[in-house]
């Protein structure tokens, strides 16, 4: 009986320990203190900083939930490439049917 | 000699799941009937899925198929009074989207609901009651679709519904509703059973089976499933702009507003093109099985096959505005999307030569899988060349919208898909139903179908070319150009040809009446078949296997039966089918774990559908859909894992209960 | 609640710990849900792109910067965001095994995901009060379809948050505990990512 003859990857805990409460609170902090900055672009002027500023921030809050809330840094590559080609995919399709919008001209 | 197989009662041990019924919060006992049709509407068992699934499918191919043959009729002569221009609209709208939604992938699940648990060494899917589920959400979607040819007349603007023309202006009956709504539930069936098969696939495949193990039927399947996973998202906010639209005054499609027709258009081909994958690779992945099998030799370039399906599914989501290319993109985007198509015709090109040179130098049984499969190869290349003239954005804007483009999509579609559908029954009928069909009808039935096919279709592309534009209603003698050869004469040979088609499906109808009236018994390995499949009883008993294979090959059933010689180098038969399965029953695994029926998928599916119709039919009908969900999706939740022991029938005695099959046909 | 899959007793493949084992190792249920959240990016990329592209295509009615009402919206998205971190609590409580610390996160996750969705229910019928109805314009319908589907899907998690205290308080649940509580966690971080684009983009970023 094979029981290793399965797909090579190491062996996999799927409990794998999560946060701990302590490091779960600091991230929530960090993403309070992005969403304050955000929130900032609406009163202070950015000027041309405004655009990358709110874009950087969108997308840092996003892969620090996903990687650390979400736990995705710590999984199995597995569960990274379904996500991430779902991600990836629309991303895609999105950005280029807008282009032809001429979205971004 | 063992023929049609009942599941013996000494061999294995039927137990309850090791959780304990009683703690969980059911308030509704699971159904235990295992005959009767209470065993086929509870059931979450693959194989009956599978059946139901492919009756599905084959009832609404000849409804589909009728829907053909009237707009043939009505284009056989000119000025045809068979439909009116109304009609017409509706009659290919519904042709479309019957055989598209309601016969095609339906098929495909019901293939890939029988056999990926059987191929796989499995006893069953990841999620039975899912798998359900996406049974009875299909049943849903089909009935509100076809509903309203009975409720103010079907949907006319086409099986791609271009807004404004779906909008409530253009489109004023309901049809529209149904459709949208009918494909919509349909869609969350499929979304459904599209993880459910990607989990089985990972994770249920028999001890050494890795992916480059596993058949190409699967791995055809396997990306199919992430096309649809990934596609029907888009198809589902389409969907939902227009009922918005229609049911609730959003403004999504009005050009007064501001709309712009073309979101549409990107919203339903970004889904659109991949669906069309979505058609073809399970006919690819059956006829992969076939070749091998009837040429006596193996997949040539496994590897190759695999990775050409897995490119095509990738690229297959970068390509969708070759449906656009005369909507004004502008010549960037023209551009880029008209290489993107020329670049996907490679790996379908690397699969047919694989494929033919499988067949080279073996040993070809013309059985008539066999020569479906080879039809499509044959079919499916024609097809492929007219869809290259179209990735070539110029030529394109002269056939776009002209027969010529459905000659081509006829050729992948029928030719292709249809023949590799009709070759995988041919080939598995045995193995579901435990008889042959009749290879000497088959073989009338397979000619047929070939004149038919290139009666009806071939004669499409001079059409095009001469300028019949698509979804023209009438064509009249005055307009039909000079000549012999001219629009009259290739639709007459055109419609002509479609009832000869007609009777070659009639014949495989006739062959599955007389098969089951009067078929011969089928042996457990008719054909001498390579795959997993093959090493069970034919039908499969419930449980499929009584020993869980452990796969030391790509083809494991091939390489149990056939060894090679040391001294002669050449392959020598060292046990048959029959004798390896005796073997698995001799050593049957001793407790054997089954899901239970269940109420709640199609409880959850009639609440959909509630829901659905509620949206054209006023919101206290939607109230009471959510409610039947809400209370059946907390049902299908909390319901214990199994059923209690006492529940079952026939009573348990001395310890041992036994689970008979329900009779089949 | 588990639904068996069904596989025989010997061992095969590798041990998830569940009592059940899978050719990769990974359990199904989780498998299903990534795979359900990997599709759900292309459902909300949809809205958020048909969203995108008609925001500014104003015939009548309101624009975006005479309704929306920044300061509240913020306050808004703050709940949501510290509910992802109750979550997370909710999550290592049930690994732990710590029943009544995990009904406490769930229900707290479950009252501030019911304070987001009251917050947006407020807002709306403030916006409709001001002349922004679902048929006024493309940027309204739009606008409201898109955070229209998200709050159905806040709802959904809060109800199936709320479930999965009283299962637990009734000591009824079958199967792995704490895989249950985790991948509602990820259905429900799920929905506050979305946000987190949302947010950005069409209350920050002015038309």
């Amino acid at each position: 009986m094979n029981a290793t003859a399965t797909d090579t990857h190491e062996q996999h805990d799927s409990h794998a320990p999560g946060l701990s409460d302590a490091t779960a609170i600091k991230i929530a902090l960090i993403l309070a203190a992005m969403t304050a900055l955000e929130v900032s672009t609406y009163y202070v002027d950015f000027g041309a900083f405004f655009m990358p500023v709110l874009m950087v921030l969108m997308v840092v809050k996003f892969f620090t939930v996903v990687s650390y809330f979400m736990h995705l840094k710590f999984e199995h590559q597995m569960f990274k490439l379904l996500f991430y080609t779902g991600l990836g995919l629309a991303l895609f399709v999105y950005f280029v049917a807008l282009a032809t919008f001429k979205f971004f001209s | 000699m063992a023929i049609i197989e009942r599941p013996a009662p000494t061999a294995s041990i039927l137990l309850r799941a090791p959780v304990t019924p009683s703690q969980s919060m059911g308030i509704v006992r699971r159904p235990v009937t295992s005959t009767g049709w209470k065993s086929w509407v509870f059931t979450v068992d693959h194989k009956k899925i599978g059946i139901m699934y492919g009756v599905f499918a084959m009832f609404f191919f000849i409804v589909g198929g009728v829907e053909a043959l009237l707009i043939r009729l009505q284009l056989a002569t000119p000025d045809g009074k068979i439909l009116s221009a109304d009609l017409y609209n509706q009659m290919f709208t519904m042709h479309a989207t019957t055989m598209i939604f309601l016969f095609a992938m339906p098929m495909a699940a019901a293939f890939a609901n029988y056999f990926l648990p059987l191929q796989l060494g499995a006893r069953d899917v990841a999620f039975p009651r899912l798998n359900a589920l996406g049974l009875w959400l299909l049943v849903a979607g089909g009935l509100i679709l076809n509903a309203s040819w009975f409720l103010g007349g079907a949907a006319d603007g086409g099986w791609f519904m271009y807004s404004p023309n779906s909008g409530p202006v253009f489109s004023p009956s309901n049809g529209v509703d149904f459709w949208t709504l009918g494909v919509q539930i349909a869609g969350f069936g499929s979304l459904i059973g599209s993880i459910n098969l990607i989990v089985t696939i990972l994770n249920m495949r028999a001890p050494g089976m890795t992916l480059m193990k596993m058949p190409v039927f699967c791995w055809m399947i396997l990306v199919v499933q992430f096309l649809l996973v990934f596609s029907l998202p888009v198809i589902t906010v389409a969907l939902v702009l227009l009922t918005f639209q229609r049911s609730f005054g959003a403004t999504f499609f009005d050009v007064a507003q501001g709309a712009d027709p073309l979101l549409w258009q990107h919203l339903f081909w970004i889904f659109g093109h991949p669906e069309v994958y979505v058609l073809i690779l399970p006919a690819f992945g059956i006829i992969s099985e076939v070749l091998p099998t009837f040429s006596r030799k193996p997949l040539f370039g496994y590897p190759f096959v695999v990775f050409s399906g897995a490119s095509i599914g990738l690229v297959g989501f970068g390509v969708w505005s070759h449906h656009m290319f005369a909507t004004g993109l502008g010549p960037i985007s023209v551009a880029a999307f008209s290489i993107a198509t020329m670049a996907i015709a490679i790996p379908t090109g690397v699969k047919i030569f694989n494929w033919t040179l499988t067949m080279w130098g073996g040993k070809i049984w013309y059985s008539t899988a066999m020569k479906f499969a080879i039809g499509l190869i044959v079919l499916f290349t024609i097809g492929g060349l007219s869809g290259v003239t179209h990735a070539v954005a110029p030529s394109d804007t002269q056939q776009t919208d002209t027969y010529y483009i459905v000659a081509h999509f006829h050729y992948v579609l029928f030719g292709g898909m249809v023949f590799g559908l009709f070759s995988g029954f041919y080939y598995w009928w045995p193995k579901v139903f435990g008889k042959m069909l009749n290879e000497k009808l088959g073989g009338w039935n397979f000619w047929l179908m070939v004149i038919g096919m290139n009666m009806t279709f071939g004669p499409m592309h001079i059409l095009g070319l001469q300028g019949q534009p698509r979804r023209m209603y009438v064509w009249t003698e005055a307009r039909a150009g000079e000549g012999l050869f001219n629009f009259g004469f290739w639709n007459r040979v055109s419609s002509l040809g479609s009832l000869i088609l007609a009777i070659g499906v009639l014949l495989f109808l006739i062959n599955v009446v007389h098969t089951t009236r009067k078929g011969k018994p089928a042996p457990l390995d008719p054909w001498d078949a390579r795959t997993l499949e093959w090493i069970t009883t034919s039908p499969p008993k419930e449980h499929n296997f009584d020993r869980i294979p452990v796969v030391h090959h790509l083809d494991d059933f091939f390489h149990r039966k056939y060894q090679e010689d040391a001294t002669t180098g050449t392959m020598v038969q060292i046990a048959t089918g029959e004798q390896l399965v005796r073997d698995e029953e001799a050593n049957a695994d001793a407790h054997i774990h089954l899901p239970s029926p269940s109420y709640w998928p199609i409880a959850i599916a009639i609440g959909v559908g509630t829901l659905g119709m509620g949206v054209v039919y006023g919101v206290p009908i939607m109230i009471v859909g959510v409610l039947i969900i809400l209370g059946s999706s907390f049902g299908f939740v909390l319901e214990p894992s199994v059923a209690d022991d006492i529940d079952y029938d026939p009573p348990m005695s001395g310890g041992q209960e036994t689970k008979e099959l329900a009779p089949l046909g | 609640m588990d639904d068996v899959a069904v596989l025989a007793n010997h061992d095969t493949g590798h041990d998830t710990g569940h009592g059940h084992s899978t050719s990769t190792g990974l359990s199904n249920n989780k498998m299903a849900m990534w795979l359900f959240l990997g599709s759900e990016c292309l459902l909300f990329g949809g809205l958020i792109s048909t969203y995108m592209l008609y925001r500014g295509r104003i015939t009548q009615g309101p624009r975006p910067s005479q309704i929306f009402d920044i300061p509240f919206t913020s306050v808004s998205s703050f709940v949501l965001l510290m509910s992802s971190l109750t979550m997370v609590l909710a999550v290592t409580s049930a690994q732990r095994k710590d029943n009544e610390r995990t009904k406490l996160w769930l229900t707290i996750t479950a009252l501030l995901g019911a304070t987001f969705v009251g917050g947006q229910v407020y807002e709306f019928t403030a916006f409709y009060n001001e002349g922004l109805g679902f048929t006024t314009n493309l940027f309204s319908s739009s606008f409201y379809t898109l955070t229209g589907f998200h709050g159905v899907h806040v709802t959904i998690g809060v109800i199936m948050l709320l479930s999965l205290r009283g299962v637990i308080s009734a000591n009824k649940d079958t199967g792995d505990r704490a895989e249950v509580v985790e991948l509602i966690g990820l259905y429900w971080h799920f929905v506050d990512i979305v946000w987190i684009i949302i947010f950005t983009l069409v209350y920050l970023i002015p038309a």
